[in-house]
């Protein structure tokens, strides 16, 4: 088996006094695509915000059991939360570009890591955005706020911002939730193209796009991990009964 | 109660009812307007209520330039041009003239005796042939002497001078505009960049317990009382400061801007950390995802999302800081003086009504120049916020990408 990108071990997750993640094991494959699905309220978001840790921005939150990211402990004390975070990029339900150009959106990210000069950022800035498939659509106006594209702009706009800083791994939030099928179809097209350089985990409510986008999938239910395996065998012939009324629509 | 009843039926027997029948009745429901006076008087109440505080700033407005007005049009004149008269010369005149000569008026005239009259006009005769400084025929009240500058008898240079109670009157204006604006500029370097630094942080960087304390503590700062202030600034401020830098005048532009920046930190500081509370959370999120440091989210992404708030804030802190008046009258040593440096002591123009206007002759130049100055600043603040409010339009609509 090839080293994996995060393995995850008996991972437990609390909010104040109430579990949100029982016991889970997982394990995420490089440069293949892992989709977390399941009913709303079942975890699979909770888990995604624990590998880059974004969970500790809400209060009161406790974690126990193994995240590794090739074999080292993300909650331990000496791992640097903003160095973990440069190198696994997030891309959110609802695309959040800054009230800035299109340009100083992508620029941002870049500029954090130490990247100035004008012409480092300039070709950084295009190449990101070819490989969102956005360049041809703004490259005449990338001086415009960000906030004048469209929704499918917008978030193809933030998965630009994302892999423009080079991550290893780029976690996606029910990136086309807001979306209209064109849109939603465009980043599906997406998600397959850059595969080919990172390891993508995305969290889904739509099983077709899961179906259709991941390598492996995992079905969440109520803060347990049911049923992780790879994605044909899950939607063709799943070992849970669970799962099988899920993926049929029985169910969620 | 005999118009519901269609409904009820309908809901009874749904299906049964005939489908044009519930149409009409759906339709006469919906084309019936009803009245709602409640509503409309409430509307209203709220309406008048907002509309009369509209009208209080214009009567204020109003009462306050109408006092300044014979000032504004130039028509009046404290310039001292008249020749002494005999009694003789003086009983000639007709009444209105020996009433304005005298300065009395003309009613007051008629009820005094001949002896009286005589003994007024010899007095004035008396005043007037004291009068040696040539100055004196100087009507001090132009618009000229009050703003531009003037080589008074015995001085070496044309200067701005605001003495309103000396033997020749000198009301100009602009060491008062020095005084307001050097007070307020020292007051705004100290609390714009403290009470902003405090709103990020508050609202960015700080743990909630940390915020549960300070945010309410800053705002106590706006309760209190502005003459415990400028005590405070008086007695202990000013010393502490004088010991530090050394310098002669010991209240001065310096010790009260930064007792007036006390006052202006709140205002600015709770409209600056709402501001930036109120930036989305998607925005720092996205920006902390991407290995961004607390820090810069802060500096960098919410704090130019919040730019038109913190803006307005410094605007409001600006206003607040030209308007106060104990904190400056107490602690700014109030010499009249045209001086750049924040070391010497300076006397602004709120300041100034307040301490002269209980003391001057009713409708007199030196009351009328008080009220042309309540007029001036008032202007001065009024434009600050119009132009202040449309920078914040400007700045809104280009992070809306309009």
């Amino acid at each position: 088996m090839d080293n994996p990108v995060f393995h995850i071990e008996k991972l437990n997750f609390w909010y104040g006094a109430k579990q949100a993640l029982f016991d889970v094991d997982v394990t995420i494959r490089p440069n293949q695509s892992t989709a977390f699905i399941g009913p709303s309220g079942c975890g699979k978001t909770t888990l995604l915000r624990c590998l880059n840790r974004m969970n500790d921005l809400i209060e009161r939150t406790r974690v126990e059991g193994k995240i590794a990211l090739h074999g080292q402990g993300l909650y331990a004390p000496e791992v640097d939360v903003i160095e973990l975070r440069k190198r696994v990029g997030m891309v959110f339900q609802k695309s959040n570009p800054f009230p800035k150009s299109i340009f100083d959106n992508i620029a941002y990210g870049l500029r954090i890591q130490g990247v100035n000069s004008k012409n480092d950022l300039a070709d950084r800035i295009e190449a990101s955005l070819r490989k969102a498939a956005l360049w041809d659509e703004v490259k005449d106006r990338l001086n415009d706020s960000a906030m004048a594209l469209s929704g499918g702009q917008q978030q193809r706009l933030c998965i630009a911002r994302a892999i423009a800083v080079e991550p290893e791994v780029l976690l996606m939030d029910e990136p086309c939730s807001a979306l209209d099928p064109v849109a939603t179809a465009k980043i599906e097209e997406l998600i397959q193209d850059l595969k080919k350089e990172f390891t993508i985990v995305i969290v889904t409510h739509n099983m077709q796009q899961a179906a259709r986008v991941s390598d492996h999938t995992a079905f969440f239910y109520l803060g347990k991990l049911v049923e992780f395996d790879v994605t044909t065998k899950i939607f063709t012939n799943p070992a849970n009964k669970q799962t099988e009324d899920y993926v049929t629509g029985r169910f969620g | 109660m005999t118009e519901k009843q269609p409904v009820e039926t309908r809901r009874g027997d749904a299906g049964v009812a005939p489908a044009s029948l519930s149409r009409t009745d759906l339709g006469a429901a919906i084309i019936r307007k009803r009245s709602r006076p409640g509503e409309w008087l409430a509307e209203r109440g709220i309406f008048a209520v907002s509309l009369s505080s509209i009208v209080m700033i214009f009567l204020i407005f109003a009462f306050v330039g109408r006092e300044a007005l014979p000032v504004i049009l130039g028509q009046t004149s404290n310039a001292r041009t008249q020749k002494p008269l005999t009694p003789d010369e003086a009983t000639k005149l007709p009444a209105d003239k020996l009433a304005k000569y005298i300065g009395v008026s003309v009613s007051e005239l008629k009820g005094y005796d001949a002896e009286t009259l005589k003994t007024l006009v010899e007095l004035k005769a008396e005043e007037l042939a004291q009068v040696s400084n040539t100055d004196s025929r100087i009507n001090t009240t132009s618009w000229q002497k009050m703003f531009q500058p003037h080589r008074w008898l015995g001085y070496d240079k044309p200067e701005y001078i605001w003495q309103p109670t000396s033997e020749i009157p000198k009301y100009n204006c602009i060491p008062l505009f020095i005084g307001s604006l050097k007070a307020t500029l020292v007051a705004l370097l100290f609390s714009v960049p403290l009470g902003v630094a405090a709103a990020i942080y508050v609202s960015q960087l700080a743990s909630p317990k940390v915020r549960e304390i300070v945010k309410p503590t800053i705002e106590l700062l706006s309760g209190i009382p502005s003459v415990v202030l400028g005590f405070f600034a008086l007695i202990v401020l000013a010393t502490i400061l004088q010991t530090i830098f050394h310098y002669s005048s010991r209240l001065n532009a310096l010790v009260g801007g930064i007792a007036l920046g006390l006052a202006v930190i709140p205002v600015i500081f709770t409209i600056a950390e709402d501001a930036l509370t109120s930036v989305p959370k998607s925005y720092s999120q996205a920006a902390l995802a991407l290995g961004a440091a607390p820090w810069q989210v802060a500096w960098q992404v919410v704090l130019p999302a919040a730019l038109p708030g913190v803006f307005a804030a410094c605007i409001l802190g600006f206003g607040r800081a030209m308007g106060e008046t104990m904190i400056v009258l107490m602690a700014s040593g109030n010499a009249s003086i045209v001086s750049a440096s924040i070391l010497d002591s300076c006397r602004t123009i709120t300041a100034t009504i307040a301490a002269e206007l209980a003391e001057v002759v009713f409708g007199g130049a030196h009351y009328r120049i008080l009220f042309l100055l309540g007029t001036l600043l008032f202007a001065v603040t009024f434009v600050t916020n119009l132009v202040g409010e449309m920078i914040v339009h400007r700045l809104k609509a280009r992070l809306e990408g309009a």
